[in-house]
């Protein structure tokens, strides 16, 4: 199974969802879209991940360097993640630098 | 401008390669590929070894001599990529997370028989890990049988040190407002009651979520036991019976590698990244900094997991076996550390690699201090004998990047040298000073004649650190070594059973007493007395100048079951039981008041030692001392009462109250005079070992006034504790 993602740019906020396995090939693709999503300084960064089957060490490099991308005023918002993806994520302790929740529901 | 420095020079096997920079050691991660750089003084012949990550076959051997390719013409061309004793290349677009290393080594010298001394052990046969590997894969999940039969056991792999640490510092608390919480990470969190799943239980992970759990307990410093890289299944052990591990190396006092965080004790072990491991761990440093808690890591460099001539071959032996170890003129492994072999620590290099990876650890991972395992051989030259001024010690005092780290000795080895109070200081090292514990412990057990004896430990050993202040002492009653508190007041012998080696192994003297029945019992009193006699040692402890250190489970009043060298056990023995939190609830409350006790008197955290005199002018010394009468201390009882001025609680720069403490370890009640205060202020209760919770303690600042102040009856081994201020209305 491939990668795929896509961005959406709204008011203050920018949604990007990310489908399939994020391995250390796809990575760069997914730093791409946060650099790009960064410009516009949105206030809320939204991660759709329900149908993000595998997280590789890379990916998760790439959140992390979008939570210093994003900067401290910036909220993130990792929504849906399960399985392996969501595991990674609580092993590595990142879900304690964001609002991880099933459905998106702003703070 | 692209760099010029990132071109290839030569090509192998289709790798581009160039020179590479002898510093730092190890692998790092430059502009478009990764340095390797490895010493060697006696090797005359190095490969680099790249392995796709888990794979026994290597992707390509590439020499640090020989015969390569031009890059863009592919003639021939030689190359040698050394500089000094130093084998040092670049490999340009490598994958750094998809990559594991070793290095192969040969010299001129004969082959050395397995299991026979000799000078220099190379072999080019052996995929070796380097000694600065930042990361090492191989064991990365805790228990996982390795596949034994695999030619590289150790996989060094590469770090990428890019952590956010969003400003976090070492916290510097002074040593003296220290308290320590001895601990194993994996025992804190393994066992069921935690709590935690599988995968979080008994790792780094694990232990960040019990954070709150030690805020309440009220330390502020975690020491951990070795977190070094080890192989747990060094001298393991099947039992087939029970369908487990026997033994295991469970303690890990026997590192593999001093650059290399415990990949087994982290949850993202499994993944097996390098990186991810380093930051598991950074992140519970960064949110244990977060809550006011220190980290000192136990370390140790006595010696390594490589054994005798009989052990395996891992790293430094294999590198330059000569340079790494202490050897007799024969070529045989001295053996200070009891383990096998001694790490050669007054060797220049081997002294550059020590403080290499210590200051690797204060910058990388924001580590506040470090206690030395078997420190005093970091004392002995290549030879084992002690030195006056060894230099290892004496760069660790003034080292400029561990310049504020904690740093403290245990200060013996199993060689024989005992050097509590005598240990090369520089104004910088504290000790694990074993001379409290045993103080204590005689005192606590009713000992007679031990009043003296105690009152130089409720002082931080003035005797023993004369100028250099109560904080070179580090106090303790219990660590791992030996009993734990519980066991110290319910056995009287060792009872070793467990550890398969028919109780031979651990102290023989334990200066413990099972309060008249050894082991297990229903009977109330000795079980009542037991839990006092816990009290005790903590209050004693608490109300100790120098800095209190306190072992896991000991706050709960867990029991090993009598066993005083638990160091191979991977099961309950060792495992913090979190369900006493609920079956001790009144013990665990009195440490819990205890500690909260000390932070909230400064007079009990003096930076100097106690001068016996009157220099603020309160009409009182800073410390004195009373027997059953007030003013006349018999120092060959087994009570022991002294009195702080609060007026010169930290040398007189503080305000406290007044604290009086009579430690009455005799066997039956005593009436006390008490000492008088001045006009306006009363004697309260904060503690009473002797009366049921909840009057055994209270909170600091509510304690109820005593009803008589002019003396009171104390019961027999009991600890009363007074603060003495102004009157409430």
């Amino acid at each position: 199974m491939g990668f795929s993602i896509s961005v959406e740019d709204g008011q203050g906020e920018a949604t990007i969802t990310l489908t399939g396995e994020l391995d250390a090939a796809a990575a760069p693709q997914f730093k791409e879209a946060i650099e790009k999503v960064a410009e516009a300084k949105p206030q809320r960064l939204i991660l759709l991940m329900g149908e993000l089957e595998f997280m590789a060490s890379a990916g998760l490099r790439v959140l992390i360097f979008a939570r210093q991308k994003m900067g401290a005023g910036v909220s993130l918002y990792v929504i849906g993640s399960r399985g392996p993806v969501l595991n990674t994520l609580k092993m590595s302790g990142f879900h304690h630098s964001v609002y991880l929740q099933d459905v998106y529901t702003p703070e | 401008m692209q760099r010029i420095d990132i071109h290839p020079t030569h090509e192998y096997q289709g790798y581009r390669i160039r020179p590479g920079k002898p510093y730092p050691f190890g692998a790092s991660l430059v502009p478009g590929g990764v340095n390797f750089s490895v010493f060697s003084r006696h090797a005359n012949y190095c490969v680099l070894v790249l392995f796709e990550k888990g794979s026994q076959e290597p992707l390509v051997e590439i020499p640090f001599r020989g015969m390569f390719q031009k890059t863009l013409t592919e003639e021939p061309v030689w190359g040698e990529f050394r500089i000094g004793n130093v084998f040092t290349m670049t490999v340009l677009d490598l994958d750094h997370e998809a990559i594991e290393y070793g290095f192969r080594m040969d010299s001129g010298f004969p082959r050395a028989a397995a299991g026979l001394p000799a000078f220099h052990r190379f072999d080019p046969s052996v995929v070796l890990m380097d000694p600065y590997a930042r990361a090492i894969g191989g064991r990365d999940v805790w228990g996982q049988k390795p596949d034994w039969q695999a030619p590289f056991q150790h996989r060094s792999r590469v770090v990428f040190d890019d952590f956010d640490w969003e400003g976090d510092r070492p916290l510097e608390i002074p040593l003296e407002d220290l308290v320590v919480y001895e601990m194993h990470v994996r025992g804190f969190t393994r066992h069921p009651s935690s709590g935690l799943d599988e995968v979080e239980g008994g790792t780094y992970s694990g232990l960040r979520e019990k954070i709150p759990y030690l805020k309440a307990l009220g330390v502020n410093c975690v020491e951990l036991m070795p977190v070094f890289e080890f192989d747990e299944f060094e001298h393991s052990r099947w039992d087939e019976q029970q369908g487990r591990w026997a033994k295991m190396n469970y303690w890990g006092y026997s590192t593999v590698g001093f650059f290399s965080p415990k990949a087994g004790y982290a949850a993202t072990g499994r993944m097996r990244d390098g990186t991810m491991v380093a930051d598991e761990l950074k992140n519970l440093i960064k949110e244990l900094h977060r809550n006011g808690i220190e980290v000192i890591l136990d370390v140790v460099f006595n010696h390594t997991a490589e054994g005798n001539e009989q052990g395996p071959t891992i790293s430094y032996r294999g590198i330059d076996n000569a340079t790494y170890y202490m050897l007799t003129p024969e070529g045989h492994y001295f053996n200070f550390s009891g383990t096998g072999n001694t790490l050669n620590c007054n060797n220049p290099i081997v002294r550059d690699m020590v403080l290499d990876a210590l200051r690797y650890w204060a910058s990388q991972y924001h580590i506040d201090g470090f206690r030395f395992d078997l420190a005093s051989i970091l004392g002995r030259d290549p030879w084992g004998g002690p030195m006056a001024n060894p230099p290892l010690l004496e760069a660790l005092a003034f080292d400029p990047i561990l310049g504020k780290c904690k740093l403290i000795a245990e200060a013996w080895d199993a060689g024989g040298l005992y050097q509590v109070g005598s240990f090369p200081a520089y104004g910088r090292w504290a000790e694990w000073n074993g001379k409290y514990r045993d103080t204590v412990r005689r005192f606590l057990k009713g000992d007679p004649g031990e009043a003296g004896a105690m009152s130089q430990a409720v002082q931080g050993s003035p005797s023993l650190y004369q100028g250099r202040g109560p904080t070179a002492s580090i106090n303790f009653f219990t660590c791992h070594d030996g009993f734990c508190l519980a066991d110290l007041v319910s056995y009287n012998d060792k009872h070793n059973e467990d550890n398969g080696e028919g109780n031979r192994d651990g102290a023989n003297d334990n200066a413990s007493w099972n309060c008249g029945w050894e082991g297990p019992t229903e009977d109330a009193g000795i079980v009542s007395l037991r839990e006092r006699q816990m009290k005790n040692a903590m209050a004693m402890l608490m109300v100790s100048q120098g800095v209190p250190m306190i072992l896991m489970g000991d706050e709960f009043g867990q029991s090993k079951q009598g066993n005083n060298n638990t160091y191979c056990l991977d099961n309950e023995l060792n495992w913090l039981d979190w369900s006493l939190m609920e079956r001790q609830a009144d013990y665990h409350r009195f440490v819990k008041n205890m500690i909260a006790f000390r932070h909230a008197h400064p007079a009990l955290r003096s930076k100097d030692h106690l001068r016996n005199t009157d220099y603020v002018g309160s009409g009182y010394s800073d410390v004195s001392w009373h027997g059953t009468r007030a003013w006349q201390p018999d120092w060959s009882g087994r009570l022991l009462a002294f009195m702080l001025c609060g007026r010169h609680a930290k040398g007189g720069t503080a305000r406290d109250d007044f604290i009086y403490v009579a430690m009455n370890m005799y066997w039956d009640a005593l009436p006390l005079e008490l000492p008088q205060l001045p006009v306006g202020m009363r004697w309260h209760v904060f503690a009473n070992t002797g009366m049921p919770s909840p009057e055994d303690v209270f909170v600091p600042g509510s304690e109820p006034e005593l009803a008589d102040q002019a003396g009171c009856l104390i019961g027999g081994r009991s600890v009363l504790i007074l603060v003495g201020r102004p009157a409430t209305a």
